[in-house]
């Protein structure tokens, strides 16, 4: 059989040079869905009576079809040959002269089983493209959603747990041990004096972390005293104490400055 | 106005079904009110009069399989959906058959798709809907290899727009309504 008719003129082999694009052809085989899709695509092009199809017609039409595909040795060609079979046997019943006697009912139409799989085919393919026209989430309706109060726009700063400063005060105050041989001058030490070192530094420098102002080369009473400020200006209300997350370093930054809205770092 | 009057019960629901962003079935509504929830009836009654409120807005009250659900409306989808860049996916012909089968025949094996289609459906394909969590494996049939049967999720009918599988599409023969 011939692979294809051109212009009614058999074609016996496929061109050498590249004529057809060669995907061009499975793309076009591909777009069935199977062999009853292809039948019914024979018959619709051609609007064949549905009920009465001209068999040998057909199946020659359905045969050219299949042939390119086993050709083109498309993994889809084993459903297509089991139906090429059950046109050939519908065929050959057809050709076959039917007794006149007996009633009908023992004698069907050869084509009746055929009919009733196109037909029941084609209800869901229908049916498919109904599915598809039914209003879709996503495409065709989108489920509504609201922000929740909870999810306000001004953004909180996190709470502070007050043992997560004495944490980071130990942790400089272990690291002030390491220290204790520097000598530090007692009467330098004053907690008033630290607060307004401490506060002039941070209007200053917006933010610093606290880990820099607890230096521990001032040794564990410089530390300390340090420390004593910080908490000292945090209760008159003089500094804020930040911290973005859990165990991110805590930031210092004083009040009353013109920039109090900025970003913490 | 020192105190505003507490919201009433459709302003309630409108809003938990926002916050929800989900389907809310009348036991879930009733359970917003705490400890006095209002009946059925009257769940159902606050629903109608939000329905109506809702006529001829941006959003509007759609009842799915899942319950009660707020969403932009069809005839609003040509403008939404410049919103976002890419184009929802589309489903091939070979999917939505197969879809349209379990749908409508469930519950089914994969022989009696592939009876109907004539092409035994693909791993991919049925991979793809049980992923979209359109169907699931209802059982196993007691005939020889205990083949698997497929049937519809209450996703498939939430996502397709509808209440039941009875408000699927009448299945027509599409040669009868030629001939007629």
């Amino acid at each position: 059989m011939s692979m294809a008719m051109v212009r009614g003129e058999p074609y016996e082999a496929l061109p050498h040079d590249l004529y057809i694009p060669p995907d061009a052809l499975e793309v076009f085989l591909e777009t069935f869905e199977g062999p009853l899709d292809l039948l019914l695509y024979l018959i619709r092009r051609q609007n064949l009576d549905i009920l009465d199809i001209p068999i040998a017609r057909i199946t020659d039409q359905y045969m050219q079809y299949v042939e390119l595909i086993s050709e083109r040795r498309l993994a889809l060609a084993a459903d297509y040959l089991v139906m090429a079979a059950m046109l050939a046997e519908i065929k050959a019943r057809m050709l076959m002269p039917r007794p006149s006697t007996g009633d009908d009912e023992d004698d069907p139409d050869p084509r009746a089983e055929l009919v009733r799989r196109l037909r029941e085919y084609e209800q869901f393919r229908v049916a498919g493209e109904r599915l598809d026209e039914q209003p879709r989430v996503n495409r065709d309706v989108f489920p509504a959603r609201a922000a929740h109060s909870t999810v306000a726009v001004s953004r909180p700063a996190p709470a502070l747990a007050l043992d997560e400063l004495f944490q980071a005060f130990a942790t400089v105050m272990a690291r002030a041990d390491l220290n204790t041989h520097h000598a530090v001058r007692r009467d330098a030490l004053s907690v008033r004096e630290r607060m307004t070192e401490t506060l002039a530094r941070l209007r200053r420098e917006r933010f610093v972390p606290l880990t820099e102002l607890l230096d521990p080369r001032e040794g564990r009473a410089g530390v300390v005293v340090t420390f004593l400020a910080i908490l000292e200006l945090l209760k008159d209300a003089l500094l804020d104490i930040d911290q973005r997350e859990a165990f991110a370093p805590l930031y210092l930054r004083a009040r009353g400055r013109d920039d109090a809205g900025a970003e913490w770092p | 106005m020192s105190d505003p009057s507490p919201p009433t019960a459709e302003v309630i629901i409108e809003a938990a079904l926002l916050a929800a962003g989900t389907p809310l079935d009348i036991p879930q509504l009733q359970a917003l009110f705490g400890d006095d929830p209002p009946d059925r009836a009257a769940v159902e009654a606050a629903l109608t009069r939000l329905d109506a409120q809702l006529a001829g807005r941006g959003v509007e009250l759609c009842r799915v399989a899942g319950g009660w659900r707020l969403q932009v409306p069809t005839r609003c989808a040509p403008w939404v959906t410049r919103l976002w860049e890419e184009k929802p996916a589309r489903y091939s012909r070979a999917v939505l058959e197969t879809l349209a089968i379990i749908a409508y025949r469930q519950p089914v094996t994969r022989a009696e798709i592939e009876a109907i289609r004539g092409v035994p459906p693909s791993t991919a394909i049925m991979q793809t809907l049980q992923e979209r969590g359109w169907i699931r494996v209802a059982g196993h049939r007691d005939s020889p290899g205990r083949p698997a049967v497929y049937a519809t999720t209450r996703d498939f009918l939430d996502h397709f727009n509808l209440g039941s599988l009875n408000e699927l599409p009448t299945l027509t023969d599409a040669a009868e309504q030629e001939s007629e």
